[in-house]
């Protein structure tokens, strides 16, 4: 039993530091796996608690390329969709926080739902599963908050342009804003890579 | 209008069906407005209003509305931003194409995000021919990362600002050689080669970029009077200014 719980404790320090790492090109790291999560506790059990298995709704981005009609550069107007690899993260509304756990006759294994943490991201819940005492799977689950605070976060803020985050250049860029390009430059541009990427 | 668009969604659905003809239905949108807008289209109702064949008046109800928008974009820009432009006989005839360009997308683009909306908790990012638009309803995703392209080397970005909601637009000479004409002299504004500006809504964001880029030496100073907006300038020489100086 310790062992478990210090194992979760281990895991939810590391996902709490992957949350602040943006991988490359609109993908985050909450993206990273996203299985279902709901395993069944395992059998055997005294019945002194109970796990929680958050809903989990399968997530991902898709992006879709097209044109549209001619103008003097002769284009023809298509689109096309393939779905992309970055994916966005899991969420649910489970609300119970407490962490739980149940014993199989075969050593510990099942799914666990750790305690709530607090991040600068929100109150993050790790749920990990565990085979003969290993954990094998590690996820979290972050909660949306329906709090004032979140519409804040979606409201639309002049930004700062002189700040450091804004200046450095660092290689995540979801869009390009630039001079109007038609379709024969898009080919050759900035955006076509990005829209490449996020399609490949 | 020849824009290349791309759509990107995140979210529950982003992959399904749902989806998909939320995404098809935008396209469908922007290429309706073409048909009633494109000056390149012989058949359009804009084209048929500069021969005179037809009146604003008796326009699309679309096509009045953007005059109207033209009329507001005119007055809050003291006249940099005018849709009535000289042809080549030096008559005015009405050209909303400016304006065009970052409306229909704002519209289409509104549609798509109450579409989505039905669909549960998605964010959108529509990049239209230079234009930006950001849509966030979910509040568990990174910003989407916006870059400002540099008109020197287009495959280079100056800055790259994070946005959760509103529009990147940017006005210059670097793409298609000089289009814009200065309402005040109907030859092409000098002194800078791109205005950026970012703001709420893209309509006004693209009208106050090439209001900003007309001005060319000024153009800071006044993108730094309009509330609610950031904007970036880059001169000929090659100096970057940002309104947060």
């Amino acid at each position: 039993m310790r062992r478990v719980v210090v194992g979760a404790m281990g895991t939810v320090s590391g996902l709490v530091l992957l949350f602040s790492y943006h991988t490359s090109l609109g993908g985050s790291a909450l993206a990273s796996g996203t299985t279902a999560g709901g395993t069944t506790t395992g059998a055997g059990s005294d019945g002194s608690a109970s796990t929680r298995t958050p809903t989990q709704s399968s997530s991902g981005s898709s992006s879709s390329s097209g044109s549209s009609s001619s103008s003097d550069d002769s284009s023809g107007s298509s689109s096309s969709s393939a779905p992309s690899t970055s994916s966005s993260s899991s969420s649910s509304s489970s609300s119970s926080g407490k962490s739980s756990s149940s014993k199989s006759s075969s050593g510990s294994s099942g799914t666990y739902t750790g305690q709530s943490v607090d991040t600068r991201w929100g109150p993050v819940q790790v749920q990990i599963t565990v085979k003969n005492g290993k954990i094998t799977a590690a996820q979290a689950v972050v909660f949306p908050q329906e709090n004032p605070r979140d519409q804040e976060i979606n409201s639309f803020a002049v930004p700062q342009l002189n700040s450091e985050a804004v200046q450095a250049q660092s290689g995540n860029i979801d869009a390009v804003s630039g001079a109007t390009v038609t379709s024969g430059g898009y080919i050759q541009s900035l955006q076509s890579a990005v829209d490449q990427a996020h399609l490949s | 209008m020849g824009l290349p668009v791309s759509v990107h969604v995140r979210g529950p659905t982003a992959q399904g069906p749902e989806v998909e003809a939320a995404v098809e239905a935008l396209f469908d949108a922007l290429r309706a407005d073409d048909a009633l807008f494109s000056t390149w289209k012989a058949d359009s109702e804009v084209s048929r209003i500069r021969r005179g064949e037809r009146l604003l008046a008796d326009a699309d109800p679309r096509v009045r509305h953007v005059a109207a928008l033209c009329e507001e974009a005119a007055r809050r820009t003291g006249g940099s931003f005018d849709a009535w432009l000289p042809g080549a006989d030096g008559v005015r005839v009405f050209d909303p194409t400016g304006l065009v360009k970052g409306w229909a997308v704002e519209q289409a683009a509104g549609d798509l995000v109450r579409r989505l909306g039905e669909l549960g908790g998605h964010d959108v990012l529509v990049s239209a021919g230079g234009d930006v638009l950001v849509h966030c309803e979910r509040t568990d995703t990174p910003d989407w990362r916006v870059a400002i392209e540099d008109p020197r080397d287009r495959s280079r970005t100056l800055l790259t600002v994070p946005l959760r909601r509103g529009a990147v637009a940017t006005s210059g000479t670097a793409a298609r050689g000089e289009h814009i004409l200065d309402p005040a002299t109907g030859a092409a504004p000098s002194g800078l080669l791109s205005a950026t500006v970012i703001g709420p809504e893209l309509t006004w964001a693209d009208v106050y970029a090439t209001a900003a880029f007309v001005r060319g030496a000024d153009a800071l100073s006044w993108l730094s009077g309009l509330p609610g907006h950031a904007g970036v300038v880059v001169s000929t020489d090659g100096t970057v200014r940002t309104t947060s100086e």
